[in-house]
């Protein structure tokens, strides 16, 4: 069944009357990044506008898989088990040259995590279930069919020209988010240079509906007989939707191709029949590209107005949420009368982040596409190679999916008898707690993680779960009896001793921006 | 670290063997035979830091200079 696009109400803006008062936080766009960004503002007890130039969620899929990062972190926002309900999870991937298989991960090894690796879900359902749950919230004032056509920044403020059906009006923010998609019309308004690479490649995108039994994987083809010398990409989705990413090559002509009496007998090709209905489908060449800085004044970046990434490696939309996770909790610190020094730790942090994505979204496609020459070369040796020596395998790049960073926290406190996968800058690693998981007992505040030890009294909330075996070993480690935990408001790990006293966890507090 | 001194028993032999394997190939077959080779070659020394050695030196730099600070 085709997605059904219910038209969001329109309602008259009050500026259209009178003058509003200036805002706290004004967020352009109603993506999956603007509005979790307003859940998490809110959550945080920070009202929030939210201005969309359309009022129907994503049109055609776009992005389908969400990471297992990107699902705790709408778990957070309230939405991870709708999410987790719908999408069709998985955790495998193959990879095949020619018909035969060279290469299979799998990125969820190991059990005791609330949400699995991955699950494949359309974006116009992550969209509605993060509308519905805006609409939940009356700190949200979201609305639909208000385009942002002028930004003027000030020191203490932006103000915003804004066009709706009824006419225009303006209003002023002391924070405007730009999450205005990887076209930013704020982005261009500011003037601001995007820098990056465009690949000279093009790829037809689509979605079938058929009646099939495809296991819940990620297939991946180079050069498969059905599509001669290009790639190929095969993902399942939700009712009985399939994703189909097939290379075309750069000299494609993307009109023609984007015709269905040329989309059908290439699909037909990869599925063996006839017997699907086309869904949506769109020709795209991809690109690697960063604000260098993504924080100007009162203007703020998040999503693909600050980065967008080639898709292998589903890094955008994830990439995206990352970037919500960093800033929703010191935006609202800042709103709330914390310095604003405090955001350049968000610009700082997503920077890296998104230098990680487009470095590994850039490697993969290029691996995918090679310039003729060398390049080509060797991609085609380590395929050739692949067939025939284990070692070529995990040098086969068809996307490297979308892993949280691990933020570099120099001199946050750490104790190196403790574990690698907590260490102060990663996500703190989820575990089973009572009938729970210890991801919902963190994040939205500061919280000291107590395993085997007493916390320390500083004013902050602890939670200290009894040690299981699984805890002893992601937050213990073979060595240590026990340790405190200093857990920043988005899950990350700040700080961590075996032993500790107030005056060291307060000291890591200020230094990761908890206190003011 | 890479080893630059002698450490083929046979020079002449190896070298000879080398071009045995390319005989018949065209270029773009010998280019080929080359990338796979330097793959293997190089999954076998396996550490970075000589790849990188090697990697320098076959470049015409000496891997320290390359790694120098350049401002
Ligand atoms: C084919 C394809 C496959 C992808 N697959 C994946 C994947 O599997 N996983 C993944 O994580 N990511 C994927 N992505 C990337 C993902 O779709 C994007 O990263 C994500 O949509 C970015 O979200 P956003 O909220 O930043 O921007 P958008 O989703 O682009 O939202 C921007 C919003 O701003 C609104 N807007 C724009 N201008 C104005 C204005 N002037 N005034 C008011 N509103 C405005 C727009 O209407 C829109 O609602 C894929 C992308 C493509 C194209």
């Amino acid at each position: 069944m085709p997605y059904d696009y219910r038209p969001y109400p329109v309602r008259r803006a009050p500026g259209l009357d009178s003058p509003e008062p200036r805002h706290p936080v004004v967020v352009v766009g109603a993506g999956p990044v603007g509005l979790a960004l307003a859940i998490d503002l809110a959550q945080a007890g920070v009202p929030v506008v939210v201005l969309d130039d359309n009022n129907v969620v994503s049109v055609g899929s776009r992005a389908i898989c969400w990471s297992k990062r990107s699902l705790e972190i709408l778990d957070r926002l309230g939405v991870g088990q709708r999410c987790l309900d719908k999408g069709v999870t998985w955790k495998v991937g193959r990879t095949f040259h020619r018909d035969a298989q060279v290469f299979e991960f799998d990125l969820l090894p190991e059990a005791g995590h609330r949400m699995p690796a991955f699950v494949n879900l359309q974006q116009y359902y992550v969209e509605e279930y993060l509308i519905d749950r805006a609409m939940q919230l009356p700190l949200i004032d979201i609305r639909f069919r208000n385009r942002v056509t002028a930004v003027a920044p000030a020191a203490d403020h932006a103000a915003l020209t804004v066009e709706t059906p009824d006419g225009s009006y303006r209003i002023e923010a002391r924070w405007l988010v730009a999450c205005d998609g990887a076209k930013s019309p704020v982005r261009g308004m500011l003037g601001l240079d995007f820098d990056g690479v465009l690949f000279e490649e093009r790829f037809l995108i689509a979605d079938i509906e058929m009646q099939a039994d495809f296991p819940s994987e990620r297939w991946f083809w180079f050069e498969p007989t059905f599509h001669p010398g290009q790639s190929a990409l095969l993902h399942k989705q939700p009712d009985n939707i399939y994703r189909i990413d097939l290379q075309l090559g750069w000299d494609a002509d993307p009109e023609a191709e984007r015709r269905p009496e040329r989309i059908l007998p290439r699909i037909e090709k990869v599925v063996g029949h006839r017997d699907f209905r086309l869904d949506w489908a769109s020709i795209y060449t991809f690109q690697c590209r960063r604000l260098a800085r993504f924080v100007h004044g009162p203007v703020i970046f998040a999503g693909d107005s600050a980065h967008v990434v080639s898709p292998f490696g589903a890094r955008g939309g994830n990439g995206g949420l990352q970037d919500v996770d960093a800033l929703g909790w010191r935006l609202a610190a800042v709103v709330q009368g914390a310095p604003a020094a405090l955001l350049q730790a968000y610009d700082r942090e997503r920077q890296w982040g998104a230098d990680e994505n487009i470095l590994n979204s850039s490697r993969a496609t290029r691996f995918m596409s090679p310039d003729p020459g060398v390049e080509r070369l060797f991609r085609d040796a380590v395929l050739d190679l692949a067939g025939r020596a284990d070692f070529a395998r995990p040098m086969v790049n068809s996307g490297r999916l979308s892993k949280p960073c691990v933020y570099p926290l120099h001199g946050a406190p750490d104790d190196p008898a403790l574990p690698p996968a907590s260490r102060p800058g990663a996500v703190a690693p989820d575990a089973p707690v009572g009938n729970g998981w210890l991801l919902n007992a963190l994040g939205g505040d500061f919280t000291l993680l107590a395993v085997g030890a007493a916390a320390p009294s500083a004013g902050l909330r602890v939670v200290a779960p009894p040690v299981t075996d699984m805890l002893r070993a992601r937050y213990l480690g073979p060595a240590a009896e026990g340790a405190i935990y200093l857990i920043r408001p988005d899950q990350v790990v700040a700080a961590r001793w075996q032993r500790a006293d107030t005056a060291a966890v307060r000291a890591a507090l200020a230094e990761a921006g908890g206190c003011w | 670290m890479l080893v630059t001194t002698p450490n083929i028993a046979d020079p002449d032999g190896f070298y000879a063997a080398l071009l045995e394997a390319h005989r018949g190939l065209d270029a773009a077959g010998s280019a080929a035979l080359n990338a796979r080779l330097v793959l293997i070659l190089a999954n076998h020394i396996g550490d970075r830091a000589v790849l990188d050695e090697a990697l320098a030196l076959a470049r015409g730099v000496r891997a320290e200079a390359e790694r120098a600070p350049t401002a």
